[in-house]
């Protein structure tokens, strides 16, 4: 059923650390990895080593530069983006056959492959792009958040957590119940000032964003500018005869 | 937005098709006999046809059936039950009509109201989506209708009713477009907004996540088909709109009704071209386009 539940008994989701992900695309890549070689039709890539590659990515790494105001250097911001797991989630609610839901359980956005007609337009009601129509299979692709994984007992335990999650070298993605005001990404939001991505889309995303921390200003102290006047700027002698003539020329 | 061919296609033929069974709905006599078979021949060739051409753009086209199941929260669902629902009302309505010459206006009634709700709700798959502020306005839902009306008007060769509906329609169509040109900057979505990151100072998008294109790019971020827009624009009204209330206007004559109406749907599919081309989606935001 493509309405939305009205509560869900938890809110998983992932933490992203704007601030540590050093923007090495390892999450991309295990991410495929995992969701080619597991659950559901796997991501197809198209004309992957010819001229114009192109495939499906359940996480893309975008890159923005910001120019703080106060002038100091500009900063780098790598930008991990995947499904937010919305509590409003727009794609859910506009599906036509049933294909899409929201889990009660634990608030997961899924799709149920075998249901769905392809016809794109969960991908068009997502203000973020996460919804991404595999081209070989035909059916809409997103993030499970490795549902996979994260309830399988086959796997040890450290490994019950979204493969970006496990892969990060850096520590900047975290995996919890944002549901549970204790829970670790919880507290890490509330201490870190976690952020929503465009909140006035009205979509309640799950998924939070940590912004990169202020960076230390140091002053400009140039102990050896005294040391350093500017010699004379005007040409002497020969030369500033020859600037001289040079100019009335 | 990507304007895909089977879409526009759709919305213009259906569009026409559903706008010409609301005018055979509600005449008070219907054309009977062979003429009736003409024209629900022809409204049923626009209305099934432009619902044909819809599956097309469709991963699994054959798994179509299951689109009828969530009327309860789903424009595109809605949509589907309400045109099968015209057809079939329309289909048994026009039966009568064409082999018995009997005009049963009840049946008549409800196809042609069920017609103008198939065309609101397509209306409403674009007008629903927040990610596409142009589209998401009361506007576009009027400006279907308007034209469906129009158009089954000019089909169904009701000269007084085609060129007030086609004025009105020309009017709503110039406001959409005036008011689409703000929407998004209205919406309030920008780079900023996107990545959160705006409170710390001038957000610019360096690098994408892959050198290539993808499914998102494809879909949502056309740029090309902008720059001829306003000079399109132009072409779109004199074309649905001007022709057709000139021929309208010279005395009546078959080959000007033939013109009108091909001038019409070349210039609503010029429309509804650039109500695709010209649409923004907020995705492209995060790739630094529009």
């Amino acid at each position: 059923m493509t309405t939305l539940p009205t509560s869900t008994e938890k809110k998983l989701g992932l933490v992203i650390d704007l601030d540590t992900c050093v923007g090495c695309h390892a999450c991309v890549v295990s991410c495929k990895g995992w969701n080619t070689e597991n659950y559901g039709a796997p991501l197809s890539d198209q004309d992957p080593y010819g001229a114009a590659p192109k495939g499906t990515f359940l996480n893309r790494v975008h890159s923005y530069e910001i120019q703080p105001e106060r002038g100091s250097a500009a900063q780098l911001i790598h930008f991990p983006k995947s499904c937010l797991h919305c509590e409003d989630a727009p794609c859910v609610t506009v599906c036509p056959t049933g294909a899409s839901y929201k889990r009660v359980e634990d608030g997961i956005v899924l799709v149920n492959e075998s249901d769905c007609i392809g016809c794109g337009l969960c991908a068009w009601a997502c203000p973020y792009g996460a919804r991404e129509m595999d081209q070989a299979e035909g059916v809409m692709k997103k993030c499970t958040l490795c549902v996979d994984r994260i309830y399988n007992e086959n796997l040890p335990e450290e490994d019950r957590q979204p493969a970006c999650v496990r892969t990060c070298p850096a520590g900047a993605r975290h995996f919890g119940d944002l549901g549970d005001p204790d829970s670790a990404v919880s507290k890490l939001v509330a201490e870190r000032g976690g952020m929503d991505l465009m909140p006035e889309q009205g979509t309640k995303p799950v998924n939070k964003y940590l912004p990169p921390r202020p960076k230390d200003e140091i002053e400009e102290i140039d102990i050896l500018a005294p040391f350093l006047a500017p010699v004379a700027e005007e040409p002497k002698g020969f030369l500033g005869w020859l600037d001289k003539t040079l100019e009335r020329l | 937005m990507h304007p895909a061919r089977s879409i526009i296609l759709f919305t213009t033929l259906s569009g026409l098709g559903f706008g010409l069974l609301v005018w055979l709905g509600i005449d008070a006599q219907a054309p009977t006999g062979w003429v009736g078979f003409i024209f629900f021949v022809i409204a049923y060739a626009l209305a099934g046809g432009g619902l044909m051409a819809s599956t097309f753009h469709l991963g699994h086209p054959e798994r179509a059936i299951k689109a009828f199941s969530q009327w309860r929260s789903s424009w595109l669902s809605r949509e589907g039950i309400a045109a099968v629902a015209t057809l079939i009302v329309m289909g048994i309505y026009g039966f009568f009509l064409v082999v018995f010459g009997l005009q049963i206006s009840l049946l008549g009634w409800i196809g042609a109201a069920l017609a103008l709700v198939t065309v609101y709700t397509t209306s409403m798959i674009y007008a629903q989506l927040k990610t596409v502020p142009r589209w998401n306005t009361p506007l576009t839902s009027a400006l279907f209708i308007c034209f469906a009306l129009a158009g089954g008007a000019l089909l169904s060769g009701r000269v007084l009713f085609s060129v007030n509906l086609l004025v009105i329609a020309a009017i709503i169509q110039v406001i959409w477009w005036q008011q689409g040109d703000n929407r998004f900057s209205e919406a309030g979505s920008t780079l900023a907004s996107a990545t959160g990151l705006g409170q710390i100072g001038q957000v610019r998008a360096f690098e994408p996540p892959h050198t290539g294109t993808n499914y998102l790019m494809d879909e949502f971020m056309h740029v090309v088909g902008r720059k001829h827009a306003l000079k399109l624009r132009g072409i779109a009204l004199i074309l649905m709109v001007g022709v057709p209330i000139l021929c309208l206007l010279l005395p009546f004559n078959h080959l000007f009704a033939l013109l009108a109406v091909v001038s019409h749907l070349i210039g609503v599919y010029v429309s509804r071209w650039l109500f695709f081309a010209e649409a923004e989606h907020v995705v492209g935001l995060y790739y630094g386009k529009r």
